[in-house]
């Protein structure tokens, strides 16, 4: 086991998660992105002024030039002039996002198990790549989105997305960070306590983290009126495209480290044999 | 995941050996690979939209529906 084995695995888990939250996200989310923006166009009628509103007093050139980029470019983005189609927005476009994150997070998730096989109490390497699956899955996706979720299309203002982008990656840090404090804090107390009494210490302590953070942020609301149902469908398939992409990332990886350690282990038993001889 | 060890192995179960790989060895590849990582977050959850390295629209339409259903502040 090396770390780029490991991480090589981790990409191709990553590339496999990309594919399959492409299916989630194309099959289930695209119907609720469509309804979103054909009731952001039924709008956009009423919403012609609001580009105007970034013509506020001038900041730093760039960046003023950059929200215009996310804000202004954007109103006339899903019309017939479009710079990209919808018909390629929903499928090529959707898939490079999945495939991108997905090969990204798996990556990174694979350099973080190869870090903590061998130094996670005991947990030999499968079930520590695992944890450290679960434990991002948690910390990067589940709790930011509970606290920022997801946004269609018509919800949001061109003016606040700094804002809401800023927020959010906060947030998101003081997750991650949360839970690595929270992991190193679980695994100082193995020694002194029970492994039930460090894990739900660490837990614990992750989740007084998270929910003060939450508390003390703005929350996000930009709804205005539009429709329960399709918000509350559009999030929920956005955390099933969440949850594959990771899910997936985690299988795919805990079944090949769990192999490389079986080979591994195999490996190490004949030559143990061999030398006993 | 079947880590049974036959008759051979004498140590006792408190030091069942774990392999671990060498923080040195996994650095480099860390440093390296977690920048190209966070590079390419970047680029399909927020270039174009709150702030922008590449200017333009290009990326922000083309990843689109990607931003909004991984759940990334789109627009």
């Amino acid at each position: 086991m090396t770390a780029r084995n490991i991480l090589i695995r981790g990409l191709l888990a990553g590339f496999i998660a990309g594919i399959f939250g492409f299916l989630v996200a194309h099959q289930v989310g695209e119907p609720h992105v469509e309804k979103a923006i054909a009731l952001e166009e039924a709008g956009s009628a009423d919403e012609a002024e609001a580009p105007e509103e970034h013509g506020h007093d001038e900041g730093t050139a760039h960046e003023h030039d950059a929200e215009e980029a996310g804000g202004a470019a954007h109103e006339h983005s899903h019309g017939e002039e479009a710079e990209v189609s919808r018909g390629n927005q929903r499928t090529w476009g959707l898939l490079t996002g999945t495939l991108i994150v997905g090969t990204a997070l798996g990556g990174l998730i694979a350099l973080i198990s190869a870090a903590a096989i061998g130094r996670i109490g005991r947990l030999r390497p499968a079930a520590s790549t695992a944890l450290v699956t679960a434990v991002g899955f948690v910390s990067f996706a589940l709790v930011p989105f509970l606290k920022y979720p997801a946004a269609p299309p018509a919800v949001g203002s061109g003016d606040t997305i700094g804002e809401r982008t800023g927020y959010y990656f906060i947030f998101l840090a003081i997750s991650v960070l949360a839970a690595v404090a929270a992991t190193f804090l679980a695994r100082h107390l193995l020694g002194r306590v029970s492994v039930y009494a460090s894990v739900v210490i660490g837990a614990g302590a992750y989740l007084a983290v998270v929910v003060l953070a939450a508390i003390a942020m703005p929350t996000v609301n930009e709804l205005g009126d539009f429709p329960a149902d399709t918000l509350w469908y559009f999030r929920l398939s956005s955390l099933f495209t969440l949850a594959t992409i990771w899910g997936v990332i985690g299988v795919v990886l805990t079944g090949l480290v769990g192999r490389l350690d079986t080979v591994a282990t195999a490996r190490a038993e004949r030559r143990e044999l061999a030398a006993s001889i | 995941m079947s880590d049974a060890t036959p008759a051979i192995s004498t140590a006792g179960p408190d030091t069942i050996e774990l392999p671990s790989i060498p923080l040195a060895q996994i650095a480099p590849w860390a440093l390296f690979f977690g920048l190209v990582a966070l590079l390419a977050l970047f680029f399909i959850s927020t270039d174009q939209g709150a702030t922008s390295l590449i200017s333009g629209t290009a990326i922000h339409e083309w990843v689109h529906d990607g931003r909004h259903l991984l759940g990334y502040p789109c627009h």
